[in-house]
């Protein structure tokens, strides 16, 4: 077992406009994007649970030439909102990056 | 298509007018006569209160301190300077900033150019209008838009294409400012207008705009030269220090994108699933094969900010253990007692109080589990926002005062909660907005809601 956060090159989440977040798992090589890849904890079902937002929302897409998976989802409040806590969106990958494959 | 065998080559001053870049970048770049100088100004990224308020986020004399090197270049030179998305957020305020700006330097230096304002802002009335005939639908995760969001909006804004920016460059314009403009735009426009490959100008407009972002070392704060031919183009750092290679050129359509293998701009989708990235010199990098697929009905992409209240904060940090284990019942009891002194005034659904626990919880909140053990320390903000800054004062005050002195079972710290890092501990934080407007309005002539007005400076 290993924390998705370790076995990444690269963990990122940003805003993709004020309402949809962006995460960006770069990984160090092809053994490990596939690995994260197949992953059940990477379908968008366990996504969803994780950042509470509805499983149709979330997509999952590997752009495999430079061996990174994309994770966008809603955001639950937009940036900037009185109910918001990080406009630019970019320290969210968290609670993902905490998964354990 | 190739347009007579011909190149273009533009140059890119940096990510974002006002973020700085090194005077031997531009030198450099200038070296390589470039037919363009362009600069992206803005984002959505700081979020609503920009656009709201009017004002800029990054600083005037620093936006004077971008554009002063390059202005004098490309007045010298006879090319076009092209800034998208004046004064960070394109609305009127912000572009009547930046203008004042351009014809300072212009002073400054003796220069003269005929010079085009692009107007972006949209009449409320125009937008509705669109609502009631069905054109507007949400961008994104953007929720499906009201009469009422549209009307609590201070201002919005249109996102223009390479359109506008043809007209001021048909127009005879050398200077180019326009108001919130899509970003790849002002790198494509010029190659558009003399029958380059749409897709491939786009392409390499999108790269551009984040200045060498795409290169390695990454930055947003330097030089990025892009040369667009017939079937592809190629984009180098102006830098010795950085160079572009295929894998960082490649991973650029993946930054705050929702999908790598393709964009969206107000002329259509860029698909870039079938590019080649080939690296053809020590630093360059050559991309082809990037397509635009035109968009059936034109649209353009709407941002508008609406008044949410005023806010008030205050700082403090906590160190005993046992405040720190009982943080929810301190806060339930301060809230209680808080909107029972401001019942005069307010119900408690008109106005906000948060608390951010940072060490705790203060970014990802119910998402993660507390930690075990508790934190040593937790940094506190405690948040208000109500209709008008005395409401939003009279809250954080309340609020504050309170959470010093309440008590919580088994409390030892009787002397007070709180270590508050400063006197006064209170600060006013100004008006606070929200997007609520984030969506694509279906138009039938761009040219009539991006208003082209020239002037000749100098």
């Amino acid at each position: 077992m290993m924390r998705l956060y370790d076995l990444a090159a690269t963990i990122r989440s940003k805003n993709a406009g004020p309402f949809t977040l962006t995460i960006d798992l770069v990984m160090p090589d092809a053994e490990s994007f596939q690995r994260v890849l197949s992953s059940d904890a990477l379908a968008p079902t366990a996504i969803a649970a994780l950042y509470d937002v509805p499983e149709e929302r979330v997509r999952v897409v590997p752009f495999e030439r430079v061996l990174t998976i994309k994770v966008t989802l809603p955001r639950r409040v937009s940036s900037g909102a009185p109910e918001d806590r990080d406009v630019y969106g970019c320290q969210q990958h968290f609670p993902l990056a905490a998964i354990e494959l | 298509m190739s347009a007579d065998g011909k190149k273009l080559r533009v140059v890119a001053l940096n990510g974002l007018l006002g973020y700085g870049y090194p005077r031997a970048s531009l030198d450099r770049a200038l070296a390589m006569e470039p037919d363009l100088v362009g600069v992206d100004g803005g984002s959505t990224d700081p979020g609503p209160y920009y656009l709201g308020s009017g004002e800029s986020f990054v600083s005037e004399a620093q936006v004077a301190r971008d554009l002063e090197p390059a202005l004098c270049a490309a007045a010298e030179r006879g090319i076009p300077l092209i800034v998208g998305t004046a004064g960070g957020s394109g609305a009127e305020p912000h572009l009547q900033s930046l203008l004042t700006v351009v014809r300072e330097i212009a002073a400054r230096n003796g220069l003269s150019f005929r010079m085009a304002a692009i107007h972006a802002e949209v009449p409320t009335e125009t937008v509705l209008a669109a609502l009631g005939e069905g054109r507007i639908s949400p961008c994104g995760h953007a929720p499906e838009l009201s009469e009422e969001d549209v009307r609590g909006c201070t201002r919005i804004v249109a996102q223009m294409g390479t359109e506008p920016l043809i007209v001021a460059l048909e127009g005879g314009a050398q200077v180019v400012i326009a108001g919130r403009c899509c970003d790849a735009g002002v790198f494509a426009a010029e190659p558009i207008r003399r029958g380059f490959d749409p897709g491939l100008a786009l392409h390499m407009g999108k790269l551009a705009e984040c200045g060498t972002l795409c290169a390695r070392p990454a930055g947003a704060n330097d030089v990025l030269v892009g040369t667009i031919d017939g079937d592809g183009f190629e984009v180098v750092p102006a830098n010795p220090e950085r160079r572009c290679i295929p894998e960082s050129v490649a991973a650029h359509s993946l930054y705050e994108q929702p999908d790598p293998n393709c964009f969206y701009e107000p002329e259509g989708m860029v698909d870039l699933s079938g590019c080649r990235f080939e690296q053809v010199g020590e630093r360059t990098v050559r991309v082809t094969g990037s397509r635009l697929v035109p968009a059936e009905q034109p649209t353009v992409k709407l941002e508008g900010a609406r008044l949410r209240g005023y806010r008030a904060i205050t700082v403090a940090g906590i160190r005993d253990p046992g405040l720190i284990a009982h943080l929810d019942a301190i806060e339930q009891s301060v809230r209680a007692a808080v909107n029972d002194a401001m019942a005069d005034a307010l119900a408690p659904e008109d106005f906000s109080l948060r608390f951010l626990r940072y060490g705790l919880d203060g970014v990802t909140v119910a998402l993660e589990a507390a930690p075990v053990p508790l934190p040593r320390e937790v940094g506190l903000v405690i948040d208000a926002v109500a209709p008008t800054q005395e409401l939003a004062n009279r809250v954080l005050k309340l609020a504050r005062s309170t959470a010093l002195h309440q008590h919580y079972e088994g409390r030892k710290t009787t002397a007070g909660n709180l270590a508050f890092p400063f006197s006064p501990s209170d600060f006013s934080g100004g008006a606070v907005y929200d997007f609520a407007v984030y969506h694509l309005m279906q138009i039938a002539d761009p040219a009539a809601i991006f208003p082209v007005e020239f002037e000749d400076v100098g």
